[in-house]
């Protein structure tokens, strides 16, 4: 059971990885789900044909995440999530310092599993929206070898005409990425307050650098 | 296969049914006295949890994890795949056994139909021919199958040597066991060398996880829960579990300071439903 539960998570971490690489390029009020489509597609397509993003270059991949995928995603959401009821309390500059370090720390530890990215093919599942809805869900299946991986969406409309969609949580294999971080994110707060927090991050990105 | 219970057990383990109900009554009497004043509540016996996953992270980094890798270094990728779809290929008859209990029939059809193509057309289950006939996998235990028919997870346990799990799954597993077609093996030298081959071949394909695990997370262990709990409950739901109470409120949090604060209102949000129920179709 240890074995299977890690081989899931692992296919989380990998699937994180490829996933939050996978959302660029935005157009004009597109359905959701046809830009989810569009942007897995594209990235794949993409890593697939960087030879130094399948090596496992890290800058290479930072200018991915940052030109295509960032662009799609409200980060600021996605971090006050994770932090909780503390983020209100938060200073402007701790809530950047919080996204900035959440970013680092997810780019980098994430960016393994883009070396992962071979033969996968993505499905969108049909969606059931009302025309008016402002949040949906996404829900899309990466076929490979195994069992067929679940990567869900949760995107918001912005405000405004032409905006379009933006991600602000990420399901793989029915685990949320920002609930996953919210009870290491309290354990840190509840003991060290946020500035703790943004240091512990702060030295986990450090160390993770080291690494390579 | 008229044999006692125990014995179907893996022996190796040294567990006999009443020994596993002495150690399952054990933890549950850990449950009152083991938590502490931040206590999860779904995880009541986090000391005690902590301290097994302490010891099994330790055993891992002295024995398993050493073994993985050189298992890794020493034989070809395509080795390793096929003793990975070999294990995997005994895994779908069991996973044909608890899909049927679900009354889940295309997912046992499926299962069933990987075993048959996998075992006659891919030498044993060696090469994974279903899947190139887009046979879809289900995996499914028998935890699965009691939280499809309402029984509840309780409290998250750790378990020795076998890592995460509940109370539920817990109470599954002699069943799993006696599903298990390697631990079913009467001729024990072998029914050991598969065991350990099976363990270490599931170990290497996760030589890369768990170096993003140490990377990712803040807290090995709440990770690693809070990841295990949302994964069970997911597969329960086919993908698609209802909102908890409490769990999702997090997606709808405005924002006082620099978003507009219709960003996160909806304008004509009618239903009176926090949005995110809305959202869940």
């Amino acid at each position: 059971m240890n074995a299977r539960f890690l081989r899931h998570l692992l296919t989380v971490l990998l699937v994180c990885g490829s996933s939050l690489l996978a959302l660029p390029v935005r157009a004009a009020d597109e359905a959701p789900d046809a830009l989810i489509k569009r942007l897995s597609t594209d990235v794949l397509d993409n890593i697939k044909a960087d030879k130094a993003i399948q090596a496992g270059d890290y800058s290479r991949i930072v200018a991915l995440v940052d030109s295509k995928i960032m662009p799609n995603v409200d980060f600021q959401r996605m971090t006050s999530a994770a932090v909780g009821p503390a983020w209100r309390k938060a200073s402007p500059e701790q809530q950047k310092r919080l996204q900035d370090e959440f970013k680092i720390l997810l780019v980098r530890s994430y960016a393994g599993a883009l070396t992962q990215v071979s033969d996968q093919t993505i499905m969108v599942r049909p969606m059931r929206a009302a025309v008016e809805d402002k949040e949906v869900v996404v829900r899309t299946e990466i076929k490979g070898r195994g069992d067929a991986i679940q990567l869900d969406y949760r995107l918001e409309k912005t405000p405004g005409a032409g905006t379009g969609w933006k991600i602000y949580n990420l399901n793989v294999l029915g685990v949320w990425l920002v609930e996953t971080y919210r009870s290491q994110f309290a354990e840190e707060i509840n003991a060290k307050g946020i500035d703790g927090l943004i240091a512990t991050l702060a030295e986990r990105n450090k160390a993770n650098a080291k690494k390579g | 296969m008229k044999r006692n219970l125990c014995l179907h057990l893996p022996d190796h383990m040294g567990v006999g049914r009443a020994m596993w109900a002495g150690l399952l009554l054990l933890f549950l009497s850990l449950a009152g006295c083991a938590s502490g004043p931040n206590a999860n509540p779904r995880d009541p016996l986090e000391p005690f949890n902590r301290g097994v996953y302490k010891f099994n992270d330790a055993v891992d980094r002295a024995v398993l994890k050493p073994v993985a890798t050189a298992y890794r270094d020493a034989t070809p990728v395509r080795v390793r795949q096929g003793v990975g779809n070999f294990f995997g290929n005994l895994e779908d008859i069991w996973s044909f056994v608890n899909n049927a209990l679900q009354f889940k029939g295309q997912p046992a059809i499926d299962s069933l139909r990987r075993f048959g193509v996998n075992t006659f057309m891919g030498w044993f289950g060696i090469f994974d021919v279903a899947t190139e006939m887009d046979i879809e996998k289900h995996t499914k235990d028998f935890g699965h199958t009691l939280g499809y028919w309402g029984v509840a997870t309780g409290p998250y346990l750790v378990l020795p040597l076998l890592g995460p799990s509940t109370v539920r799954d817990t109470v599954a597993l002699p069943v799993d066991w006696k599903g298990d077609i390697v631990s079913s093996i009467e001729h024990i030298p072998t029914r050991n060398t598969a065991t350990v081959l099976r363990a270490v071949d599931n170990r290497s394909d996760l030589l890369k996880a768990s170096t993003m695990l140490e990377e990712a997370a803040l807290d090995k262990y709440t990770f690693t829960r809070d990841a295990y709990l949302q994964r069970r409950r997911s597969v329960i739901f086919e993908g698609n579990p209802p909102d908890e109470d409490g769990v999702d409120k997090l997606s709808v949090q405005p924002d006082p300071a620099p978003a507009p604060a219709d960003a996160l209102t909806p304008v004509n949000n009618n239903s009176g439903l926090p949005l995110d129920q809305k959202a869940i179709p």
